[in-house]
Formats: structure tokens, sequence, C-alpha cells
């Protein structure tokens, strides 16, 4: 019997390994991995949400999911592109290289 | 139950009956499933086998000779003789390539191919899944062919493969919105995604939306040769070219996959111009007499051989024409070709005209597709080798412009 | 959901996206750990199914891994001397406890929480045609500045790859 408190626990799961990932991988692409991960979190909290919990339209938390998903998608491009362009510059996109701004 | 066709014969539906009165419904579900599954695939696999014999004939007599006849009677035993080269052949693995993903590519590939199946809807009742997001679930797993191409290219570790993957991969997602958005017009008229509902539109309204989406047809079925890599789209496997493109490093049996995956795309992308455009099933009536899945079969074959026509008569073309076509064409011509369809859709249902407008809808589509073709057309050909040519993967080569288009001497 | 299939398959693609994305942690070349995070986003689109939520799913597999995988990967490609080893920065294990902790949290405060929920659950006739409907009723803006937020981002990802200037250096 499957009910909201699995999907809770597993978005919840997710999320922590996301964050671990994100916060703790040298290289630019590492990091949007472990986002990634994190908003895919979100999603499935989302649609666990619009399954199982009373509300007057349902059907908000997969528009919701919808949204988050293009946000990612948009997120995912300028990041990128953001790195190959660091790249360019400086020849690695090792973030902890990439520190000319430090004070 | 009394044998409405000669093919309904007894012995399946009393092995129903009994498991129906005997076991749960779940085990009636996973056997049902099952059997279902293991017709659609071997239809899938003797398709395969035929598809090699149908290319290689077909393509021979538009080529003025006679195609292979010698290892059967008219070279039916050719695909055969073909599997048993591909088996004995030394399977080899480039040592540096990646061990562990050199292999997953002809998997990878092999799965949306066969996916592809289930959702068609072979007779009325006979949809294997009826999902209710048929169409978004095969442009879906079709974007999973191009990662597999990708794949593939890396783990070869050989520049070329890899620089023939990136050619590929950009032209799939390239080719992945003109095909997108020209299977969106159909499901704006039908009013649902599922490939049966389509068909059944089609059928309800007696029109093929062939007839009322032209403009969609020719989009698609344009895209969809090029995400097959097919002449005259094929640069993946221009053997001039680029050594083998991204199956270089593929011997044996897993480029046997690569090939077969792509004979079997092409016959899945022919049941879907059937399904969606010609009426899937149903011929106007004719379905209640023949069994509606040999008319579907034929109607795929037909759209296959209109595909092999394709390959064997137009040359191939080069990558900027293709992207270039691509986003210049193709996608604004979707654009538009949405745009007009809902435009209709919402006078046809929500005014609730009467069903004769659909007759003028048809006219008014073809105008607009001629149209459309003829503008779009013009505007990219006008000034096209003066175009830059920004070939990033590949060193710039300076090619002489051709006679036609130097200014003319003396003037 | 009382059905038996559709207990195994949740348990069974949880355990299949949890795992890929433990592997996306820990393995050691980068490019493995992009394909095992496509992993994950299919088995994520596959709770999605179990959750009756059929058009979400789809789109999860169309975006995710038929774009982002690709564009991820296209950056591995296109930076070629940077290091593809998938390296954690040195103080990764203080990361994993606090990582751990929050999840913990989280779990907590989910489990303890009395959420409303519906006797049986939501169900949809068809999500596509509703989803579709809340799009043009009331996420009608929402709507449109999504759209005007992917124009911006393809403007700014193609402007600032552009091969000529290098970029925007400032």
């Amino acid at each position: 019997m499957i009910g909201l408190e699995h999907v809770l626990v597993v978005g919840a799961l997710l999320f922590s390994i996301g964050l671990y990932v994100a916060l703790s991988k040298r290289s630019a692409v590492g990091i949007l991995m472990g986002i990634e991960l994190m908003l895919n979190s979100v999603n499935l909290n989302l649609v666990g949400f619009a399954r199982f919990v009373e509300s007057p339209r349902p059907i908000d938390g997969q528009v919701f999911t919808v949204f988050v998903i293009t946000v990612a998608a948009a997120e995912a491009a300028v990041a990128l592109a953001l790195a190959v362009s660091v790249y360019r510059l400086r020849e690695s996109i090792d973030v902890d290289r990439l520190n000319i701004l430090k004070w | 139950m009394p044998l409405l066709f000669w093919y309904d014969f007894d012995p399946l539906h009393s092995l129903y009956n009994w498991l129906r009165d005997n076991t749960s419904s779940e085990v009636v579900y996973v056997v049902a499933a099952l059997v279902a599954a293991t017709g659609i695939l071997s239809f899938v696999g003797l398709g395969a086998l035929v598809n090699v014999w149908l290319e290689r004939r077909i393509i021979g007599r538009m080529q003025v000779r006679k195609g292979p006849n010698r290892v059967g009677p008219f070279g039916l035993l050719q695909p055969v003789a073909d599997a048993i080269k591909l088996i004995q052949k030394e399977v080899l693995q480039p040592r540096d390539s990646d061990r562990a993903l050199f292999n997953l590519p002809p998997i990878l590939v092999f799965i949306p191919a066969m996916l592809t199946f289930s959702v068609f809807a072979w007779a009325p009742d006979l949809v294997y899944a009826d999902l209710n997001v048929g169409v978004l679930f095969l442009l879906a797993i079709s974007s999973i062919t191009s990662l597999a191409i990708f794949v593939a290219g890396w783990s070869s570790n050989n520049k070329y493969a890899l620089l023939g993957a990136m050619r590929v991969i950009a032209m799939a997602i390239s080719y992945e919105i003109p095909l997108v958005l020209a299977l969106l017009a159909p499901v704006i008229f039908a009013g649902t995604m599922s490939l049966a509902g389509i068909v059944d539109f089609q059928r309800e309204y007696d029109v093929w939306l062939a007839f009322l989406l032209p403009t969609s047809l020719f989009i698609y079925a344009i895209a969809a040769t090029a995400e097959l890599n097919r002449t005259p789209a094929d640069i993946a496997e221009a053997e001039s070219e680029i050594v083998a493109g991204f199956h270089t490093e593929y011997s044996g049996m897993k480029f046997g996959l690569f090939y077969a995956v792509e004979l079997i795309n092409s016959l899945a992308v022919s049941g879907i111009v059937a399904s969606l455009f010609f009426g899937g099933y149903s011929l106007y009536g004719l379905d209640d007499y023949i069994p509606p899945w040999i008319i579907f079969i034929g109607k795929i074959y037909f759209f296959y051989f209109g595909l092999i026509w394709l390959r064997g008569t137009w040359p191939r073309l080069r990558i900027d024409q293709l992207m270039a076509f691509a986003w210049k064409m193709l996608i604004p011509m979707a654009l538009i070709n949405i745009a007009v369809a809902a435009t209709e859709v919402l006078l046809w249902r929500q005014l609730e005209w009467d069903n004769w407008v659909l007759g003028v809808f048809v006219a008014i589509n073809l105008v607009t597709m001629v149209l459309l073709i003829g503008f779009f057309f013009r505007m990219i050909t006008r000034d096209f080798y003066r175009l830059p040519r920004r070939v990033r993967l590949v060193h710039d080569v300076s090619v002489p412009s051709l006679p036609a288009t130097r200014p003319a001497a003396g003037s | 959901m009382e059905d038996t299939a559709v207990i195994v398959a949740f348990y069974v693609l949880t355990i299949v996206t949890l795992g890929s994305a433990l592997m996306v942690a820990t393995v050691r070349d980068l490019v493995h750990a992009v394909l095992f995070l496509v992993l994950s986003f299919v088995g994520v689109a596959g709770l999605y199914i179990t959750l009756s939520a059929d058009f979400v799913a789809v789109v999860q597999v169309l975006i995710y891994v038929g774009a982002i995988s690709v564009l991820m990967l296209f950056a591995i490609l296109l930076t070629p001397r940077a290091s593809r080893d998938n390296a954690s920065v040195p103080y990764a294990a203080p990361i994993g406890v606090l990582a751990g902790l929050l999840g913990a949290v989280i779990i907590f405060v989910a489990l303890k929480t009395d959420w409303a929920t519906a006797p049986g659950g939501n169900k949809f006739e068809t999500t596509a045609a509703e989803i579709g409907k809340a799009l043009l009723d009331p996420f009608v803006i929402p709507f449109e500045v999504a759209s005007v937020l992917l124009v911006i981002a393809m403007l700014g990802a193609i402007l600032l790859v552009r091969p000529g200037e290098g970029g925007e250096p400032g």
C-alpha cells in the first residue's frame, strides 16, 4: 500500500543525495548533476502531493512540475554555456581553480 | 464464439476463457501481455529480415540492375546469409575503449525501436498499450536514440567515430523540433494524443488527416527521414566521408544490431505515418470485410516502399544544407501550420459548424502548404551560396564557388 | 494504490533511482556519472507513472533524458582538457554528514505532519487535457513568462558560446 509517506521519504533521500553531489563535486558539470537530482526530488514530491492530497484542483501539482522541468532545462542550458565559456578562458572547469575574484 | 474471420481459431479463445475463469485477473493480464508482446516482436523481427531483402531488391531495380538473386530463389535467403555473415565475424573491442560503455549502445538503441510498436492500433480493439499520451511517448523514446549514438561514438575512443556521432546528434536534435511541432497538429484535430483515438477520429469523420493536414505530413516525412539517418540525410553512414561514422569500431553482430535498428525504425516511422495520417487500420469501410491488421500492415509496407523510393532516388545532402533546411524552413512552416490548425479546430468545434466544413479546411490547408513551401524554399535558396559556412567540427575547408554562381565575366 | 504490481514497481523503481543517484556520487568517470544520472531520470519517470502522472512522466523523459543529458554530454565534450574524473573536494565527508542530517530532518517532518490526504487518492481522467486547461486558465501568466524565460535562456546560451569575441569576459 503506497501512501504519501513513501513518496516523501524517497523524495527526501533523493534530495540529500543530490545535495551531497552538488556540494562536493569539483567539476561544474558535477555540480549541475547534483542540482538536477535535487530538482527531480522536488518534482517527485509535487507529483506525490497532486496524487494524494485533498485539494480543490488536484492537477496543480503536476502543472507546477511541468514548470519546474521547464525552468530546469533553461537553467541547465545557461549553466553549461557558462561552463564552456569559462573553460575557454581558464582551460579548466574545476570550480576550486576559478578563484580570480577572491579577496 | 462464432468464427468471424479465418484466423479466429479456437484454441486461443478457449485458453483465454479458461484462464479468465480459473485464475485471477492478474495472471490473465500477464499472460495476455506476454503473448501479445511475442506477437508484436515477432512481427518486428520478421520485418527486419524482410526489409533487408526488400530494400536491396527494390533499390537494385531502381538502379536498373537486379538486386541480390544468388542466395535463394529471387535472393530471398539473402537476409539469412547476411545474418550468418555478421554472426560469424570476429567481435573486436578496441583496447583503449571504454570497457563498460562499449557494449551498451547496441542494446540502448534497440529499446526505442521496439517500444514504438506497442502503441500502434492494429485493429479496433487490438492496441497493446493504449496510452493517453501515445504521440508524446513516441517522441520521448525516439530522443533516447541520440543518447545511445553519443555513447557509441564516445566509447569507441576514435576521433572519427566521435565526430560522426556529433554530427548525427546535431542533426537529430535539430530535426526533433519540427517533428514534435508537426505531430501537434493531428493531436489538435483529434483532441487526444492516443493513436487509437486519432485513428478513431479519422474513421468517424471519414477523412484522413493526410488530406486535412498535408503540411504536417510533409514536415513529418522529412523530419523522420532525417531522424532515421536515411538518404537523403544519411551523413551518419556516408562511407566516403567519415569512415563509418559512429559505428566504425563496432563489428559483427553489434553492427548488425545498428543496421537492424535502422530498418526497424523505418518500419516504425511508416507505422506512425500510417496511423496518424492515413487512417491506420481503416480503409473507408473496407475494414469490416478484410481483417484490419492486414490493412494496417499493408499500409506500413506501402510507406516503407515510399522511404525506399526516396533512398534510391535522391542524392545525399550536406550537413549544413540539412541544418539550414530544418531551422529555417521546417520550423517556421510547422509553427504556422499549428496556428492554422488550431484556428480551424476552434472555428469547427467552438462555433459548432457542420462537418462539411472539413472539406473546406482540406482545400485551405492544401493551398497553405503550397504557399508555405514556395515561400520558404525561395527564401532559403535565394542567397544560399553567400551564406557563411560555419563548419566548426572540422577544419574549415574553402570550397571554390561553382561556375554558375560566380559573377559573369565582364559584367 | 493497492495493486501488488504497482507496489512492486514502486519499490523496484525506488531502488533503481536511489541506487543510480548514489552511483552518480561515487563513480570515477564523469561520463559514467552522467549516464547514471540518465538512469535516475528514467527511474523518476517510472515513479511518476506509478503516481498516475503519465504526461509529466513522458515530458520528463523527453526533456531530461532527451535534451538535458545530451547538453551535459556536449559540455563534457567541448571541454577536452578539463579533468574528467568526477573528483570530490577534500572536505566531502562532513558534507555527506550534513546532507544525511538534512535528509533525516526532512523525513522526520514528513512522517510527523498530518497531511490532508484524500481517501483513496485523486483520480485524473486524462492528465494531459487537465494540465492543458490549467495552463491556459489559472496559470496563463506563468505559462507566458516561462516561454519568455526559455527564449532568454536560449539567447543567453548562444551568446555565451559563440566563437568570435570568445564570450563575455566581464
